[in-house]
């Protein structure tokens, strides 16, 4: 007795060989969704307490990173500013202004402002600022034009391929050290050649070295 | 034999959530980090301040020349640490991030945020804080002076002091006369004529010798203040999560 019609053998080997490909397709848009901004939170900007404006305060004003991210050239952690750096201008400028009453708040109570955390990696990672900023990779490298940014957000993926991208090919990113705080740098000459003597006289260390898994979990 | 299956179903179900939850465990691990938040402390900070009169090794401060600027009551006159050309560059590094926001790189007292409307300052070169002790200038950074804040959270001692030495500097090279170039640099002089506006992003401030104006001339070449007021303040690019 014949249950099936005869074209099932067709739809069988194509559905066979199909398989093969919505198999890979799926995996393709898996990937495409893990890498995009709905997983990594890229380019999502936070609602923040304050409405603190980097594109003023850089961008307009030209107030170097250090003013307030003091700790970024000596520390893992790069450092939110306290409540009292603020009011070393805001003590007379938009004094009134309600926009900084959370600011004025927090410097009568002592009571911190809580700030949203923007970047975050996995508490299994181990990130520092200091050995970046002093061997040449920018702020904008990693955190986009920062000097553009009316709020906060992440310019990177930060996932472990993102870094791993630099730390394989470290001439491609970095910069005279007098131009790590510039936003909007453009390398001089040909940023490979500039890259490779850079490394040199950095002592940037083996691709192997930067690469191990050590290096950024331990 | 269904009644099984569901089980390892379910079983397998729990898992998973477990599996999950580890991860979110591992991602962000019940530990104290930099300016965390705390709910057990009533300040809600999980830094704690060190017990009052804690000495860290090493950081006694018996020095109070160095820390202070002072010797018994009166202001230093003589720097407390060598003067080099390291620690310069370093004090011009350091007063353009910290002082020039107001003072602007000249110090003539037009910086950006004296041009939105703060109080200001004088010039560092009149006469008075000219003949100031270098104890003065360490003073008023480190415990502020009327209308400028104190900037002790903000900058080091050592620091400072190389902001000291660099307004020295800045002081004598605003009231330089081209006599008071060494013959040999004086050719720099023609070649440093100002070609075009220094770039704002640049961070280094043309050397010394470089301009050389005339007393309380240079504001107009603060570099801050070329920069396009109104330029980024365009709309948000991304937006905030609902
Ligand atoms: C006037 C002080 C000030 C200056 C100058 C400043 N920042 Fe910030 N920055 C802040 C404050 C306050 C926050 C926290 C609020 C927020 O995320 O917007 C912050 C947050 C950040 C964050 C996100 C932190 C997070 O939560 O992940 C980055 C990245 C950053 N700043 C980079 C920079 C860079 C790069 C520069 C120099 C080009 C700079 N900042 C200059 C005050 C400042
Ligand atoms: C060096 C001086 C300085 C410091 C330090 C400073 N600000 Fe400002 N801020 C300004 C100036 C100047 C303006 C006016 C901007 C303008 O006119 O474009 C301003 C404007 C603002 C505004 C309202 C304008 C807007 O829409 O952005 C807010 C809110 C603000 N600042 C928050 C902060 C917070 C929070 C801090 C501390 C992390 C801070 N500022 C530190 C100088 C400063
Ligand atoms: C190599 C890439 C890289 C460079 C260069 C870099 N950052 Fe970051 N930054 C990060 C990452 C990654 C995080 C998140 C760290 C974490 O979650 O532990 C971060 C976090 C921050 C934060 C939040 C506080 C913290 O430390 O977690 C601030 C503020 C910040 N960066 C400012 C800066 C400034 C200012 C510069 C330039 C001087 C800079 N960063 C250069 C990658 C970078
Ligand atoms: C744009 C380039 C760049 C990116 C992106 C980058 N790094 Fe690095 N990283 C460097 C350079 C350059 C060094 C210095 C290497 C050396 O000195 O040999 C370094 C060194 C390190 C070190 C070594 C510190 C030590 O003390 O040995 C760690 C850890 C590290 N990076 C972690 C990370 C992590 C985690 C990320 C991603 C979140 C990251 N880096 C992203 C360029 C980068
Ligand atoms: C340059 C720094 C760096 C190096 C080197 C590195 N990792 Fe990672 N790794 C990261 C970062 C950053 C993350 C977090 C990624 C994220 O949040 O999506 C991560 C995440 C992971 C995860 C967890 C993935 C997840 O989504 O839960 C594993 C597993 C891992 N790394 C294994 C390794 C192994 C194995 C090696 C050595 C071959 C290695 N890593 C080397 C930076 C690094
Ligand atoms: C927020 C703006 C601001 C910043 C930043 C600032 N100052 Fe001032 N400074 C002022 C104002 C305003 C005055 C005038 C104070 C008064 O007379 O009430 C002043 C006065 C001075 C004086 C003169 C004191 C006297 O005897 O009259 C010196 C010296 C000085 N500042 C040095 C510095 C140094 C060094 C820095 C960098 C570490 C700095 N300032 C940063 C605003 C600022």
């Amino acid at each position: 007795m014949q249950i099936f019609h005869r074209s099932t053998n067709t739809i069988s080997r194509v559905s066979l060989f199909g398989a093969v490909f919505f198999i890979a397709l799926l995996g393709w848009v898996f990937d495409s969704l893990q890498r995009s901004s709905y997983n990594t939170q890229q380019n999502v900007a936070r609602e923040q307490p304050v409405q603190f404006s980097h594109a003023h305060h850089v961008g307009a004003i030209g107030i170097d990173c250090r003013y307030c991210h003091t700790s970024v050239e000596k520390a893992a952690f790069a450092g939110i500013p306290p409540t009292k750096t603020c009011m070393n201008c805001h003590s007379q400028i938009w004094a009134q202004s309600p926009y900084l009453e959370p600011v004025r708040e927090s410097y009568r109570t002592d009571r911190s402002i809580e700030w949203t955390r923007v970047h975050d990696l996995p508490d299994f990672v181990y990130f520092d600022h200091s050995i970046h900023v002093n061997k040449g990779v920018g702020c904008e490298t990693c955190h986009g034009r920062v000097d553009q940014m009316p709020l906060m957000w992440q310019a990177s993926r930060l996932q472990m391929s993102w870094c791993l991208d630099c730390h394989r090919n470290t001439e491609k990113y970095l910069r005279p050290k007098d131009q790590v705080f510039t936003m909007g740098y453009v390398p001089a000459g040909d940023q490979l050649e500039l890259g490779r003597k850079l490394q040199k006289e950095y002592g940037i260390r083996k691709v192997t070295v930067l690469e191990s898994c050590s290096t950024c979990h331990r | 034999m269904r009644v099984e299956r569901k089980a390892a179903a379910v079983g397998l179900l729990l898992c998973a959530a477990a599996a999950a939850a580890c991860r979110q465990e591992m991602y962000n691990q019940p530990r104290y980090k930099p300016l965390g938040r705390s709910d057990f402390f009533a300040d809600n900070r999980q830094a704690r301040p060190p017990v009052e009169g804690t000495v860290a090794r090493g950081m006694l401060r018996a020095d109070s020349r160095l820390y202070t600027g002072k010797e018994g009551n009166a202001l230093v006159s003589v720097f407390p640490l060598p003067v080099t050309r390291a620690l310069l560059d370093r004090g011009r590094q350091r007063y353009n991030i910290y002082c020039a926001p107001c003072h602007d790189r000249t110090g003539a007292g037009n910086g950006m945020v004296v041009q939105r409307g703060y109080r200001q300052p004088p010039s560092l070169h009149i006469d008075r804080l000219r003949e100031q002790p270098v104890g003065h200038f360490f003073d008023v950074i480190t415990n502020g002076l009327g209308a400028m804040p104190d900037y002790a959270a903000q900058i080091p001692v050592e620091d400072r002091w190389a902001i000291v030495a660099y307004v020295r500097a800045l002081q004598l090279s605003q009231g330089a006369r081209v006599g008071d170039v060494p013959p040999e640099s004086r050719g720099e002089l023609d070649r440093a004529k100002p070609t075009g506006e220094p770039s704002p992003a640049s961070p280094e401030y043309p050397t010394l010798y470089k301009s050389a104006p005339i007393r309380g001339s240079g504001a107009g070449s603060v570099p801050g203040a070329q920069l396009d007021p109104g330029a980024p303040a365009g709309g948000v690019k991304a937006k905030p999560p609902k």
